[in-house]
């Protein structure tokens, strides 16, 4: 059971810092502030959720286990509100995105 | 047939280097992007990634008091980005934002220039020499600045 439980921490270690060095990656590559944010936000919060669920397996104690699950779920609550946020204020003050992307649904409708 | 212990370890040393790595890369972004929408992106990314450390952190060495921090970060991590957003709304757009646009859109620009250029040289000879001056004097507008 107990080698089971390290097996299981040990995969999920590798899995989530891969998404996370996938989540830096994207930062570094992608063309405009929107999709760098679809790479940090998701991959980057799905890398570092996945570490820590990681600890809570290989914790023997139900306290540290509670507070890495906790750690987890708040973390998840919490991404997605402040990309939404910062992206929301980026494209309202104007920043344009990349010319080569094929769809932007908040465009002002007069112009089309 | 390797032992479960060793596995282990090297799953730990391959995640503290991803990190490391992935850190280091959100870094230069962080220095680098060209306005301040990106560089908010990359503290909190920064954050992120400063969770999982302490994670893998805590399933090395045992020490797990600092997943308590880890929520504490969460949560400034969260407030802080929120707060940015908010400054960024109020701000508006400045020049230096103009201007990294645009010095952007120039260098895709030449980059597509140059790859098209590669092309036209590839496909033969004649349509590649009109083609071939351009990225050359495209190349050439950096050193202006």
């Amino acid at each position: 059971m107990n080698e089971i439980a390290t097996l299981i921490a040990a995969l999920l270690l590798l899995i989530g810092s891969a998404f996370t060095l996938v989540a830096a990656i994207g930062l570094l590559r992608l063309p405009d502030l929107y999709t760098r944010m679809h790479a940090a936000s998701k991959a980057g919060t799905m890398g570092s959720c996945l570490v820590l669920i990681a600890l809570a397996v290989h914790a023997h104690d139900l306290g540290t286990m509670s507070r890495a699950l906790a750690g987890v779920v708040f973390f998840l609550l919490t991404a997605p509100v402040s990309s939404h946020l910062l992206a929301k204020a980026a494209y309202s003050v104007g920043y344009r995105l990349h010319p080569t992307s094929v769809r932007d649904e908040m465009a002002p409708k007069d112009k089309k | 047939m390797i032992s479960l212990a060793t596995l282990f370890d090297l799953a730990v040393t391959v995640a503290l280097c991803s990190l490391c790595l992935s850190f280091l890369i959100t870094i230069y972004r962080i220095v680098k992007g060209p306005t301040l929408p990106d560089r908010i992106l990359g503290l909190d990314m920064l954050v992120a990634i400063a969770i999982g450390f302490i994670a893998v952190i805590g399933i090395k060495t045992g020490y797990t008091l600092y997943v308590d921090v880890a929520i504490a970060l969460g949560l400034v991590g969260f407030l802080a980005t929120v707060a940015f957003a908010r400054f960024v709304m109020s701000r508006g757009k400045t020049e230096d934002d103009i201007l990294a646009e645009v010095r952007q859109a120039a260098t895709d620009a030449r980059r597509e220039a140059r790859a098209a250029s590669k092309a036209a040289a590839r496909s033969g000879e004649g349509p590649g020499r009109p083609a071939a001056p351009a990225p050359a004097a495209a190349r050439k507008e950096p050193g202006h600045e």
